[in-house]
């Protein structure tokens, strides 16, 4: 197969991207049917009720997360059972990671909070409640803000994330609470491997440990999916992968959750640094490498959807996905503020309106750059075309292109090198432009007296995009050019304000067609 | 007869809903149980609740002052074995 539309090539893109488990096809989305001319609604291919319920939702479609933000709300503190990988000690507030927060809420602070919020970042459309704890095992305190917003701001959308242990006798109570994106992690389906990561659970009023009680747990959690997917309740399943542990089981459990309706499956790398305080960082557990990640979450995706745009967020998270804007709703700010929320709301309908008409004229727009990236992909003479066995059917490069993108958000690449606190990494092949993941990143010029560190936040940055062929930014200055470029990572401005696949396309273009070192390569081996 | 909380408490709150006496006050800096309400929970659960669900190894002190939630009774893993365990996890 050589496919050489543009696109067929985008659809191939959204399949490893976007797929969903239901086999019913939307017949709204417009231009998916090919020789349209124009790119496809990534989410065409959903049935109309759940691309209603994610084209919108950072945290459920890729696509959404570059235009929507979202928000928790800590409210819920206690915890039902012990993962190896979490520190109980939650309230801190220079670290951004699952389970940790700056200040617990009552309910009646976090409904302020999130109408706060809700008016003053409008793109923000979902509120979840993650924690720190288990949010099913406070169930007073996460249903009285549940039950508050479902009545004040029914513009918002509701989520709950749990570890599945009080999930059963919670489902009426969920679905009565208009709450329809669910996120279970599930980090095993076996008991013995269960029993390595959460020690214990307290289960009707005792303490459970080992083996027995991680199968207590796992029942739960897949009773509790299997209740949620009956309901048309939408539910993502996260999982933390753990080398040496349950790496190689995930793939397992991608399969049964699937099987019993999982929209989406988030494989997510082990956080364990000492200085936690974890089990897992006290005894010296690894994390996953970027590779692993990529390698697992590839082996997972041929079964499932997978998501892969996840940043693993604090539990009082505020703003887009890649940032955090909890500083600006602090409890005495939000206490100064005066909210009308009837006008907030319709100043949120009219930002949305013109986030999706930006969104359709984003698909519609043919591709800024040289057309056609990957028609000339096809059509770009080959140095070797007098080999017989690398003609048509291949294409010219070898090893797929891997990119780091500095994004600010809208699905530009808009953001300088410097301000970057993280980068998007994509691949692209002959075939298809995929995004694979993030890299977090300290921001390497914060423009104030931290300069002096600038050289050791370079470093790490160049370590966090080990691997990539090419960095795309706006903007770079001069001094991480250099460094870039000795490291073997192409600096690039050249795609400022284009949007992101279509830049990786044009890029991946650019490069074949001047050969590259993975080319190089392969020529060398062939005459060999 | 009262059981007590001390300074390794982490204010998780896990323990506070689940006391039948509400002895459990939230504090700083860490959570106390009054010791006049206190009932180690006797007469309405096997197991007294605030131990059976707190987090953390010794936080939790009984009538005696021994640690209801000894070193390695959580975690699973006994003082003596911890290198062991230690080097078995780095080998991962």
């Amino acid at each position: 197969m050589a496919p050489t539309d543009f696109e067929e090539t985008q659809q191939m893109a959204h399949q490893v991207t976007t797929l969903a488990p239901k086999p019913e096809r939307a017949t709204a989305g417009g231009c998916s049917a090919s020789g349209c001319g124009s790119k496809p609604d990534k989410l065409a291919h959903l049935p109309e009720a759940i691309r209603a319920k994610v084209k919108d939702h950072p945290c459920f479609s890729e696509e959404a997360h570059h235009h929507y933000a979202r928000m928790h709300v800590a409210v819920a503190p206690a915890c039902n059972i012990q993962c190896h990988y979490c520190n109980r000690k939650y309230d801190c507030s220079n670290e951004s990671r699952p389970g940790v927060v700056s200040e617990l809420l009552t309910p009646e602070q976090a409904v302020k909070k999130t109408l706060a919020v809700a008016a003053t970042i409008p793109q923000m459309t979902v509120l979840g409640i993650a924690g720190p704890g288990d949010p099913l095992a406070n169930p007073e305190r996460t249903l009285a803000t549940f039950r508050e917003l479902s009545a004040k701001a029914p513009d918002i959308k509701l989520c709950v994330s749990t570890n599945g242990l009080a999930l059963p006798e919670m489902v009426d109570a969920i679905c009565e609470h208009n709450i329809d994106h669910v996120t279970i992690t599930i980090n095993s389906i076996d008991p013995e491997i269960g029993a390595q990561i959460h020690p214990w659970i307290f289960w009707k009023n005792r303490r459970i440990k080992g083996v027995k009680a991680a199968r207590i747990l796992i029942e739960q959690q897949q009773k509790g999916l299997e209740m949620l997917a009956e309901r048309g309740v939408l539910v993502k399943v996260n999982s933390v992968m753990i080398p040496g542990v349950n790496a190689e089981h995930l793939k397992e459990v991608s399969r049964v959750v699937k099987a019993k309706g999982a929209f989406l499956h988030n494989v997510m790398p082990l956080i364990a640094e000492p200085e936690h305080g974890t089990f897992y960082g006290l005894m010296g557990q690894r994390g996953p490498s970027h590779d692993e990640l990529q390698a697992l979450q590839d082996e997972c995706a041929g079964d499932m959807a997978m998501m892969r745009h996840c940043r693993q967020c604090r539990a009082d998270a505020v703003g887009m996905l890649g940032e955090d804007r909890g500083a600006e709703f602090t409890q005495d700010k939000i206490d100064a503020m005066e909210i009308d929320y009837a006008a907030a709301m319709q100043r949120r309908a009219a930002v949305h309106a013109e986030i999706e008409a930006k969104r359709q004229a984003q698909r519609a727009a043919p591709p800024q750059t040289p057309n056609q990236a990957f028609i000339s992909v096809a059509s770009i003479p080959r140095r070797r075309a007098e080999v017989p066995s690398r003609s048509a059917s291949r294409p010219l490069r070898v090893a797929p292109l891997r990119v780091a993108v500095a994004s600010s958000g809208g699905g530009l690449i808009n953001q300088h090198f410097g301000h970057a606190r993280e980068f998007l990494v994509y691949e692209a092949d002959g075939r298809a432009v995929r995004f694979v993941g993030t890299r977090r990143v300290d921001a390497y010029c914060s423009g104030g007296d931290t300069c002096g560190e600038a050289e050791t936040a370079l470093a790490g940055t160049l370590r966090a995009l080990e691997g990539c062929e090419a960095v795309l930014c706006s903007k770079i200055g001069i001094e991480p050019w250099d460094a870039l470029e000795a490291a073997g990572i192409a600096p690039n401005g050249e795609h400022a304000m284009e949007p992101i696949e279509d830049a990786v396309a044009a890029v991946y273009a650019e490069l074949s067609a001047n050969g590259c070192p993975s080319e190089h390569v392969a020529d060398a081996a062939l005459s060999a | 007869m009262a059981y007590h909380i001390t300074d390794g408490c982490v204010n998780c709150w896990a323990c506070e809903p689940l006391c039948p006496s509400q002895a459990i006050q939230a504090a700083k800096p860490h959570f106390v149980i009054d010791a006049a309400q206190c009932t180690e929970c006797v007469g309405d659960y096997a197991e007294p609740q605030c131990a059976s669900i707190c987090p953390i190894e010794g936080a939790i002190l009984d009538a005696l002052g021994a640690p209801v939630n000894p070193p390695g009774s959580l975690t699973g893993i006994p003082p003596q074995r911890i290198a062991e365990a230690m080097a078995e996890i780095r080998a991962r």
